[in-house]
């Protein structure tokens, strides 16, 4: 599969075993992803450079009002993060849906992000919260919305070969008067890809009589986790309830464009299943609001 | 450019051990054809089936997708660890004694995932042993038997009055 296996202990060496590579290299971390692209020879590498020994990058904390998360945090890690149960909760469900108990014991957030699947389950509630990746290359290091992070066409819009994503940050949604939901369909509750997934976040004014802003993200209905932002502004202004969760729920079903799949289910069938998990899914953040009051 | 092996040192089954190994060798085949531990089973060899599951520093995890360098320095627990056929782990007695094992195949994996389980959670409800072994998949027994294993289990580790086995 590859030649050279590096296990740097430090950013800058992993860093500079990527440049050095020229590009034949990519990071591993938990491989749960990267394993089986190498087998079935959909990527072809001289080296991989294995950030596990960066121990440095895996944490959950709050700082300065926001939540960082570090790129090497396990599934299990964030399923089972006191911190995200109360402030994310969306973000620990949405980690507690993906794979096996095995394979969220070592697959990581950056991972799942970076590797740019349409229906990441962690990368589909990381865009509803608004999260920043902090991503470093021998050339420095920037601050990237999360739904910049990928093509239009899909895939990565970072070069693997020379970038590292190292932290996702965002603001908790309750700190601004917000709550956020998770929802997902799968063909089982266990490892199982979804059929469809979403998370939600709205926010209220202080009254809790309209809605100030809302972020619907769903996957997988095109290439890459997909914002409907038309469907956001169907609530925006408006009286949180039911009048109006059914409405943007509609307009997020109608700018769906999922694909007829055999694993996962016609387009149109797909489309019906985005109107329902939407609605509920809003419904379940709007719940969460007004239990808080 | 030719693959420089490498001289792994980790702990298998509560021993040291140092092996000679390639960059991109999984963590099963190591087992398996290395080390002949061929307790540990290739299934879908993709992650889905569980029947690879080995723990590594008290988690469980899929040696078929597991880089073996990984686990250098690292405590590796397999089936072969767990117990003897004369000195069995009271989750070896229980599957016995349930009927949780049919073909055999995933039982090696059940085990090592109910083991991490019950390492965690001395007293596990069912909903806790169901997530537990969600990535093991079990096509002969159905899983009535396998979950009934390891709630006794739990019992037997938790009165080791009940339990036959002698510790070592």
């Amino acid at each position: 599969m590859f030649e050279k296996y590096y296990k740097p202990v430090s950013l800058e060496e992993a860093l500079s075993r990527l440049d050095d590579s020229r590009g034949r290299a990519r990071i591993i971390a938990g491989g749960t992803d990267l394993v089986l692209q190498l087998q079935n020879r959909e990527i072809v590498l001289d080296a991989v450079v294995d950030i596990t020994a960066i121990e440095q990058l895996r944490y959950i904390r709050e700082e300065g009002g926001m939540i960082k998360i570090g790129a090497l945090t396990t599934h299990s890690d964030m399923a089972g993060s006191p911190l995200l149960k109360r402030s994310a909760s969306l973000l620990s469900e949405a980690a507690g849906n993906v794979g096996s108990l095995q394979i969220r014991n070592v697959g990581t957030v950056g991972g799942n992000v970076i590797n740019a699947q349409p229906a990441a389950d962690t990368a589909v509630a990381l865009m509803a919260l608004d999260a920043m990746a902090r991503v470093v290359s021998t050339a420095g290091e920037r601050q990237v919305p999360l739904g910049e992070l990928y093509r239009p066409e899909g895939g990565t819009a970072l070069d693997p070969g020379r970038e590292i994503v190292t932290e996702f940050s965002f603001y908790p949604p309750a700190n601004g008067g917000g709550s956020g939901a998770f929802n997902r369909l799968a063909r089982r509750k266990a490892v199982a890809l979804p059929v469809f997934n979403t998370a939600v976040v709205i926010w209220t004014d202080q009254d809790q009589s309209y809605l100030t802003d809302a972020r619907i993200i769903m996957g997988p209905v095109a290439r890459i986790p997909f914002r409907a932002r038309e469907a956001e502004k169907v609530l925006t202004g408006n009286p949180p309830g039911e009048h109006y969760f059914r409405l943007a729920a509609a307009q997020a079903a109608g700018e769906a464009k999922p694909r007829d799949s055999y694993l996962r289910g016609s387009a149109a069938y797909r489309k019906k299943l985005a109107q329902v998990m939407v609605l509920r899914a809003l419904t379940k953040a709007w719940d969460g609001l007004e239990k808080r009051g | 450019m030719d693959k420089i092996k490498k001289r792994l040192s980790f702990i298998l089954n509560h021993k040291p051990v140092t092996v000679e190994v390639e960059p991109d060798t999984l963590l099963l085949d190591l087992l398996r054809e290395t080390l002949g531990l061929t307790g540990t089973k290739r299934g879908c060899g993709e992650g889905e089936c569980g029947a690879c599951t080995v723990i590594i520093n008290n988690e469980a995890v899929n040696a078929c997708l597991y880089p073996a360098w990984k686990v250098e320095n690292c405590r590796v627990l397999t089936v072969e660890g767990l117990g003897t056929e004369e000195n069995p782990h009271p989750l070896q007695e229980a599957f016995l004694e349930a009927g949780a094992v049919q073909c055999g195949f995933c039982t090696p994996g059940m085990l090592m995932s109910s083991y991490a389980l019950l390492q965690k959670t001395a007293n596990p409800a069912e909903s806790e042993v169901k997530e537990a072994i969600s990535g093991n998949l079990c096509r002969c027994t159905g899983y009535v038997k396998i979950i009934e294993a390891i709630r006794k289990a739990a019992q037997k580790m938790n009165d080791p009055s009940i339990s036959k086995r002698k510790e070592v």
